[in-house]
């Protein structure tokens, strides 16, 4: 029966959640086109992740070898074009991570099969596949078709499709005998570099104000401190920020930064890059400011204001100042 | 002593943000008329670290670039910079050219180049793709590392710091030559001296077209592409936000006011 397959990702002895949104999704796709929905798992000493995936998949591939602890685009390459070429899925599904923008694109030219990167939709009619994906900074979608193929790999954005709970039946592991020698030729993982932690982990403030291009200069962060202050909140920012070293890497909020959860979080000229989006949506509360009307945060956010920063800032500011003075 | 010759491929990209986007005729594009078009991004980043490379080593900045009339500024402005040579891949036929054409267009014109790096942004802002570099890696047949904030190199060998989830980051070794792509935040990019602008005005741009590089029509654009864009559309609002109105003064009364009802001030 022809296949879909899903490249399982884990890092530092956890399967990452970025699996089980693709094998979810996976699963729609594969029961729509009567295709089978098999996890490839390549790992060392990895039985434990292969019996977790077999909760989600029909079937859980396995390449076990000490030079796949830690992901090596070389080795995964030589790996997953022998089990492409041989298996022919229809589509290979990875992230669009770290990882995936690692692997995917090389793995592609070597299979000579079409590739589509960071989607957010994947759809198989007429036995084309569909993908859409965003432009400009998720300011327009695309819809577009890959050429026609014995088989394709779509890398998926993470945090867009919803991990379901695994099922009651499981699927079958099959173990693969990995190459006689694993390539570990030219390039080899060395070590992690841990983030060194700042002097407050945002993560735990009940209120963050959360700056990013739009603050223009270093000189104006006083704004953003000042209503931290008032509001007994912490500050934090989007990449620009930590780019231009305006704000310590602690502070930023997002996918390759923090994920923060707090009671309201306040987006002051952040335009609301999917990263971004990524570390901050589960935010109870969410207020977005910003010039632009057309700019992403304001697709979700709870309250939007459309206007300067540096106007609503220190109105704001002002306001809770008032608030708290005894009156009389 | 020990020398590197760099290429970078940078791409002019338009400034979208509070920017009204609108469709094109075709429903497959935008109306690039009136947009502000400049350097990439991730590119003045990866540009940046060849020229801190350069200084450090030794050696040459090849810039390229494929892009259509105007395309040229980027080039200019790399130049202007202090990269060395700049070559402009220009062709009506380059049109419409997805990550793997535009791969292949660029594979045509560096690997005839002598190098010991290519560098590229991670992604462009405009398609974000984040695959053009990794591609070219694998049609050069050499390694790769993807999303990169720290370069060390010694002689023949590379060290260098890729940008993971959360924070963490991951230090990979190479063998030279090698592709790299930048991530934003690597350096500080420099800006561009008026000296530099007068020195670029009189360099020579090198201009190669579709025969030039040896393809042929079916290799690039839309018939050599993987992917073929069906139609461009804004993005469904699944939730529409309250939007406060007023003056700045009335706008922050009505969200203290609301903190205020929530137990948040």
């Amino acid at each position: 029966m022809a296949e879909l397959l899903v490249l399982a990702e884990h890092r530092m002895g956890e399967l990452r959640e970025v699996t089980f949104e693709m094998l979810s999704k996976g699963r729609s796709i594969a029961e729509g086109n009567g295709l089978d929905l098999t996890a490839v798992l390549l790992g060392n000493g990895a039985d434990g992740f292969a019996d977790e995936l077999s909760g989600y998949a029909d079937r859980v591939l396995v390449m076990d070898h000490p030079d796949y602890a830690d992901f090596n685009a070389e080795a995964y390459q030589q790996a997953l074009s022998r089990i492409i070429s041989e298996r022919k899925p229809r589509v290979t599904l990875l992230g669009h991570t770290s990882f995936g923008v690692d692997l995917a694109p090389a793995l592609a030219v070597e299979l000579g099969i079409p590739l589509a990167t960071d989607c957010i939709d994947i759809n198989i009619e007429e036995g084309k596949v569909l993908v859409t994906r965003q432009i400009y900074g998720g300011k327009l979608n695309v819809e577009a078709s890959l050429r026609e193929a014995d088989s394709h790999i779509v890398t998926v954005r993470p945090a867009t499709f919803e991990a379901e709970e695994p099922r009651l039946e499981k699927g079958e592991i099959v173990k693969l005998k990995p190459p006689a020698t694993v390539a570990v030729e030219h390039k080899r993982f060395v070590e992690y570099v841990e983030p060194t932690p700042g002097e407050v982990d945002i993560a735990e403030a009940d209120v963050l104000v959360s700056i990013g291009r739009g603050i223009k200069d270093e000189k104006n962060l006083p704004l953003i401190q000042e209503l931290a202050g008032a509001l007994k909140g912490e500050v934090g920012c989007s990449r620009p920020i930590v780019d231009k070293n305006w704000l310590p890497k602690d502070r930023q909020v997002g996918s390759s930064g923090k994920t923060v959860k707090p009671k309201l979080y306040i987006a002051a000229g952040i335009s609301g890059s999917f990263q971004h989006v990524m570390g901050m949506k589960g935010a109870e509360l969410i207020v977005a400011i910003n010039k632009d009307p057309k700019a992403p945060i304001f697709r979700i956010a709870d309250y939007g204001v459309v206007d300067d920063i540096f106007k609503i800032l220190p109105a704001l500011t002002q306001k809770i100042q008032e608030l708290k003075k005894p009156t009389g | 002593m020990f020398k590197v010759n760099i290429v970078v491929c940078v791409k002019q990209t338009p400034e979208t943000a509070e920017v009204e986007l609108s469709l094109d005729e075709s429903g497959r594009g935008i109306k690039t008329e009136g947009l502000v078009f400049e350097m990439n991004e991730w590119d003045e980043y990866a540009l940046e670290e060849a020229l801190l490379l350069k200084e450090r080593l030794g050696g040459e900045v090849t810039a390229v670039t494929m892009g259509p009339e105007g395309a040229d500024a980027v080039l200019r402005r790399c130049l202007a910079k202090g990269a060395d040579k700049a070559i402009w891949l220009k062709d009506e036929a380059f049109k419409g050219s997805d990550a793997y054409a535009t791969a292949k267009i660029l594979h045509a014109a560096v690997k005839g180049l002598e190098f010991d790096l290519v560098m590229a942004g991670a992604q462009a802002s405009d398609d974000g793709h984040g695959a053009v570099g990794v591609i070219l890696a694998e049609l050069l047949d050499i390694p790769h590392a993807s999303m990169v904030k720290k370069v060390e190199t010694g002689e023949g060998s590379l060290k260098v710091n890729r940008e993971l989830e959360g924070g963490l980051e991951e230090v990979v070794e190479l063998a030279m030559p090698a592709v790299l792509t930048i991530q934003t935040g690597i350096n500080e990019p420099r800006y561009v001296s008026i000296m530099g602008i007068r020195r670029a005005r009189k360099m020579e741009l090198t201009v190669m077209a579709l025969a030039d590089l040896g393809l042929s029509k079916e290799d690039v654009g839309e018939d050599g592409s993987w992917m073929r864009v069906e139609r461009v559309y804004r993005p469904p609002v699944d939730k529409e936000p309250v939007m406060m109105t007023g003056s700045p003064d009335e706008i922050a009364g009505a969200l203290v006011e609301m903190f205020r009802a929530r137990g948040l001030v």
